[in-house]
């Protein structure tokens, strides 16, 4: 890559926030999952008898430059819906937090600086706001 | 003189497209390899989406492959009333395409299943089975771990009521029993078609059984019935 196109990139990158998208997926209720099933029946075995309505599901962590926050919900919900679930069978809901300034190069820059909410660790969990979630 | 030109679609991870190409020549149809990020399906009569593991089955079952840049010309082709067989992982990806309804969820019994299983055809209108008898029974291989067809119940009542049911599990006799349903799919669906009968997907691999050497000849049916089709096109 040249100095020139890296340059470019972190350009971009000053003018947009990073976001930490967590998205959870399972099939929607009342779809057999048999996964799940198997997990209950070693749950009983080890007698957990209590333990019931065992869902497996699958979380999918990624990071998302957007302008803002809202952008970044929308976008996160768009690719929910075209690709991390299937809505003829699965659910999902996801959350969102500002990632923290990227660990070098980057993290020199004011403007990027100024994304991280006060007392956030790049990569710390930050609050969650409540989760979007779609069916 | 050919029976037909037929292009097989291969996707990262298909593992059956040899064995498509196999059949087709074998059947005497002229047989062509298209990469999936071929953009344009030209001078093809048919197209096979072959099955296999299509980006490693990540995320979903053809969840991935769907968004080929070959998709977008596959589902211009279905639109326009042309040929498409889709077999196991092409089955999934026509579903996750959207081309045909509902979807493919992990067997009940957890389990990749191979065997030979009966199914029994149910539409004969469809360029894959107009040359087989209604009701005809056919024993075709299975190779899957995601293979029962789900659609919510609307969906699964549209289907049958505009016989979009093409391939229903069943006894050898062509009788519905649970145990000749191997994966738990609604209503012992084994394959279907789009409103317009030109987009088949099924779960059976009919290119495994088209010689007596791999245990069964039913499958040459599904292969002779487009033989047929474009013969009377042509």
């Amino acid at each position: 890559m040249t100095m020139a196109a890296g340059r470019g990139e972190r350009v971009q990158e000053q003018e947009r926030g990073k976001f930490a998208v967590r998205v959870l997926v399972h099939f929607k209720d009342g779809v057999l999952d048999p996964q799940g099933q198997a997990v209950r029946g070693a749950l009983h075995a080890l007698g957990y008898e209590g333990a019931e309505n065992v869902r497996v599901g699958k979380v999918i962590d990624f990071e998302l430059a957007a302008r803002d926050r809202a952008t970044a919900e929308r976008t996160a919900e768009e690719i929910c819906r075209r690709l991390l679930a299937n809505p003829v069978m699965e659910k999902y809901e996801f959350s969102l937090r500002e990632a923290g300034t990227p660990a070098e190069g980057a993290g020199a820059d004011a403007s990027t600086e100024a994304r991280a909410p006060a007392g956030v660790e790049a990569g710390a969990v930050a609050t969650t706001p409540p989760g979007r979630s779609r069916e | 003189m050919s029976r037909g030109r037929v292009g097989v679609v291969i996707f990262p991870g298909s593992n059956c497209d040899q064995d498509v190409l196999w059949a087709l020549e074998e059947l005497g149809f002229e047989a062509v390899r298209v990469w999936h990020g071929s953009m344009r399906l030209s001078g093809l009569d048919a197209l096979v989406l072959p099955g296999g593991f299509s980006y490693g089955d990540y995320l979903r079952a053809g969840a991935i492959a769907r968004f080929s840049p070959v998709m977008q010309a596959v589902t211009a082709w279905a639109e326009k009333g042309l040929p498409i067989l889709g077999i196991c992982n092409g089955f999934q990806i026509l579903c996750e395409a959207g081309v045909l309804p509902g979807a493919l969820l992990p067997n009940v019994s957890r389990h990749f299943q191979c065997e030979p299983v009966h199914v029994r055809v149910e539409n004969v209108s469809t360029p894959f089975t107009r040359g087989i008898p209604a009701g005809r029974v056919l024993r075709l291989p299975i190779a899957h771990a995601q293979g029962r067809y789900f659609a919510p119940p609307e969906v699964l009542a549209a289907l049958e009521r505009n016989g979009q049911v093409v391939f229903r599990y069943t006894s050898a006799a062509g009788e519905r029993a649970a145990a000749a349903n191997p994966n738990g799919s609604l209503n012992d669906i084994a394959g279907i078609c789009n409103p317009a009968g030109n987009v088949v997907g099924l779960m059976p691999h009919p290119e495994r059984a088209v010689h007596r050497s791999l245990g069964g000849e039913d499958g040459r049916l599904i292969f002779l019935s487009l033989a047929e089709v474009l013969a009377t096109v042509m």
